[in-house]
């Protein structure tokens, strides 16, 4: 897109601070469509939040009311129930592993395909952007199958992690590519004639310098793999089973106790919320380029 | 891609890497055959753990989809009942699919229709000079950040009959929400999942429409705006038509989403009320779980599989390709 500039160019004088200015449009009226579009973004997520702080009888009396007096029993009540913390293990060492395969195998992988010359480069990237067309939800019930029967390793955190770092390699190597492909030769040519090797090239340099496209990837398949529930849903039961599970059965289960619901939901929502947050720009970063290229 | 076809034979080039105009230098010099060798074992074990994992967890379980089709199959003993197309038969004659497959039109459909005008007017407006703008970015995605699941039980909730507060807030106005609950009652049920499905995605397509508006030079706008154009004239002719790629790639992604809806129907209806949210994806995992009929199921997944891949293609064939032409030189500016 960045080429579309060229015929514009010298057509005009620099003054960036006008064309902002211009127009009366940036008004009040901007800003009160702004707040309507927070209000009903944010909207539901703080109810729920502020749900956890009322009792039953408070939402039933005025389900649209503020915390009166607060409590906070609900929250106390997740925060010290065992399964919460099981559930909330089983999540992150599953998404630590599923992320660790895929930045590490990912980026193997996506090394010579976008620094190597050689006869089959483009069909064996194709193979794992063909992967980006399969829909997962085709694969899951043979999947399922293939991990409880034929490898036997249902309810463990492998037999979910390997499926989903399966899962998330196509994405990750589709962004990878272009950014290793990005970084300049000369800083290669150089260790070679210096008498690097390959190996040594990728672990000393490319590693370090392909660090923000790994930090994306990373937390592409971290969030996914926390927010992930189909797969969890057929894999993973009882004491194994991962936060999105454990909300959706304590919504069923409990379904009388909204307010207990909106506690236990409230508190998993936040860790995928602080990593967002942390990482926010390189997740949109990672998401505009995988759309751009 | 197509230079890889153009390139100099293995023995010339090997050694210089690739990215950008390797040709113009001076190939480094070394000796060719044990190089090339190598080259080769060094391809493989760079390449071998990711598809390793790729084969036996995405190519696999696909193939295995295949074949669960062609067989009637509980889930115990032997593959040996082979009963050809008749899954595929009992699938496509089964008027809970064929609802399931309109729900999925109806939602791809509806996404882009009700998605793409609003994601645009949201991103041209947070696109402007104003103040909170970095707050509003972030907010905007929230939705997009929770678990799909997370945002269905809380919406779950918000649109109980009678005690959510939905209800209630339209008790204020004076209407009435239906007694069965917008989800609970057939008429709505659909519409109420895509207005939780445009919550929860929305966002997305803002945040990737402003990420395009980035790559929408300001030179032009001012150029518009000095042979007066008006803000709205600017907008409709050259900032819309610039963010093409963008918007058709979103809306790609969004299609592909769409198809394989699973999560927040399942959360909000579990595809009911009377299978009026059904989709593919809910219906192939009430088949295999819940009834263990693998070989409905895995015909089911073959036709959802094909019904995306032929949509895939076509959208490929017709509207992406013309932005493949500026392919190339889009990479090596990145």
């Amino acid at each position: 897109m960045s080429t579309m500039t060229l015929p514009a160019q010298g057509m005009t004088a620099p003054e960036p601070r006008q064309r902002r200015r211009r127009g009366p449009r940036t008004s009040p009226l901007v800003y009160f469509v702004a707040l309507v579009l927070v209000a009903l973004t944010l909207g539901p997520v703080l109810y729920a939040v502020l749900g956890g702080f009322r009792t039953n009888a408070q939402l039933a009396e005025n389900p649209a009311g503020l915390p009166n007096p607060w409590v906070l029993d609900n929250y106390a009540k997740v925060l010290t129930d065992d399964r919460f913390w099981t559930y909330a293990l089983n999540s992150t060492v599953v998404a630590v592993l599923t992320t660790a395969m895929v930045v590490i195998f990912g980026l193997m992988a996506a090394y010579p395909l976008s620094r190597y010359r050689f006869k089959f480069r483009e069909p064996l990237y194709m193979i794992f952007v063909t992967g980006l067309l399969f829909p997962a939800t085709v694969a899951v019930i043979p999947l399922f199958v293939i991990i409880s029967k034929d490898l036997g390793m249902s309810n463990t955190w492998w037999g979910l992690a390997l499926p989903q770092a399966a899962f998330s390699l196509p994405m990750t190597i589709v962004i990878l590519r272009p950014f290793l492909q990005a970084i300049p030769t000369d800083i290669e040519e150089a260790a070679f004639i210096d008498g690097a090797g390959r190996v040594s090239i990728f672990l000393r340099m490319m590693l370090p310098l392909s660090a923000p496209g790994l930090v994306t990837v990373g937390v592409l398949a971290f969030v996914s793999s926390w927010n992930a529930y189909l797969l969890p849903l057929l894999l993973m039961q009882g004491e194994m089973r991962t936060l999105p599970l454990g909300v959706a059965d304590y919504s069923s289960e409990h379904s009388a106790d909204t307010a207990g619901v909106f506690a236990f939901t409230s508190l998993a929502m936040i860790p995928a919320m602080i990593f967002f947050l942390a990482m926010q720009r390189r997740i949109v970063g990672g998401l505009s380029g995988a759309v751009k290229g | 891609m197509s230079q890889t076809t153009a390139a100099p034979p293995k023995g010339a080039s090997e050694g210089v890497v690739e990215g950008g105009r390797s040709e113009e230098r001076p190939p480094v010099t070394r000796p060719r055959k044990p190089r090339d060798w190598k080259m080769v074992v060094e391809i493989i074990a760079f390449t071998a753990p990711a598809l390793i994992l790729f084969a036996m967890f995405v190519v696999w379980p696909m193939l295995k989809a295949v074949q669960f089709s062609l067989f009637r199959w509980k889930g115990f003993g032997p593959l040996v009942d082979f009963v050809g197309l008749k899954n595929y038969i009992s699938v496509l004659s089964n008027d809970v699919f064929i609802g399931a497959l309109g729900h999925n039109l109806f939602i791809v459909v509806a996404s882009i229709v009700i998605q793409l005008p609003l994601g645009i007017a949201i991103a041209l407006l947070l696109n402007r000079k104003m103040r909170f703008q970095g707050i509003l970015r972030t907010v905007v995605f929230v939705p997009y950040v929770l678990a799909e699941v997370i945002a269905g039980v809380v919406w779950f909730q918000l649109l109980q009959p009678k005690y959510g507060v939905i209800d209630s807030m339209l008790a204020v106005v004076g209407l009435q929400g239906p007694p069965q609950g917008f989800l609970g009652t057939p008429e709505y049920a659909l519409w109420t999942v895509m207005v939780v499905i445009t919550w929860k995605y929305l966002g997305l397509a803002i945040i990737l429409f402003l990420a395009g508006l980035q790559g929408v030079p300001e030179e032009l706008h001012e150029a518009a705006q000095i042979d007066g154009a008006s803000w709205w004239q600017t907008q409709w002719h050259i900032t819309i038509p610039l963010l093409g790629p963008t918007l058709r790639t979103w809306a790609f992604l969004s299609m592909v989403g769409s198809l394989q809806l699973f999560d927040m129907v399942w959360i909000l209806t579990k595809g009911g009320p009377a299978n009026a949210t059904t989709t593919m994806a809910t219906f192939l995992i009430n088949e295999g779980t819940k009834r263990s009929n693998y070989g409905i199921a895995g015909a089911a997944s073959v036709i959802l599989f094909v019904i995306a891949l032929t949509m895939a293609l076509l959208y490929q064939r017709f509207v992406l390709r013309r932005d493949h032409a500026t392919d190339e030189p889009k990479e090596k500016s990145r």
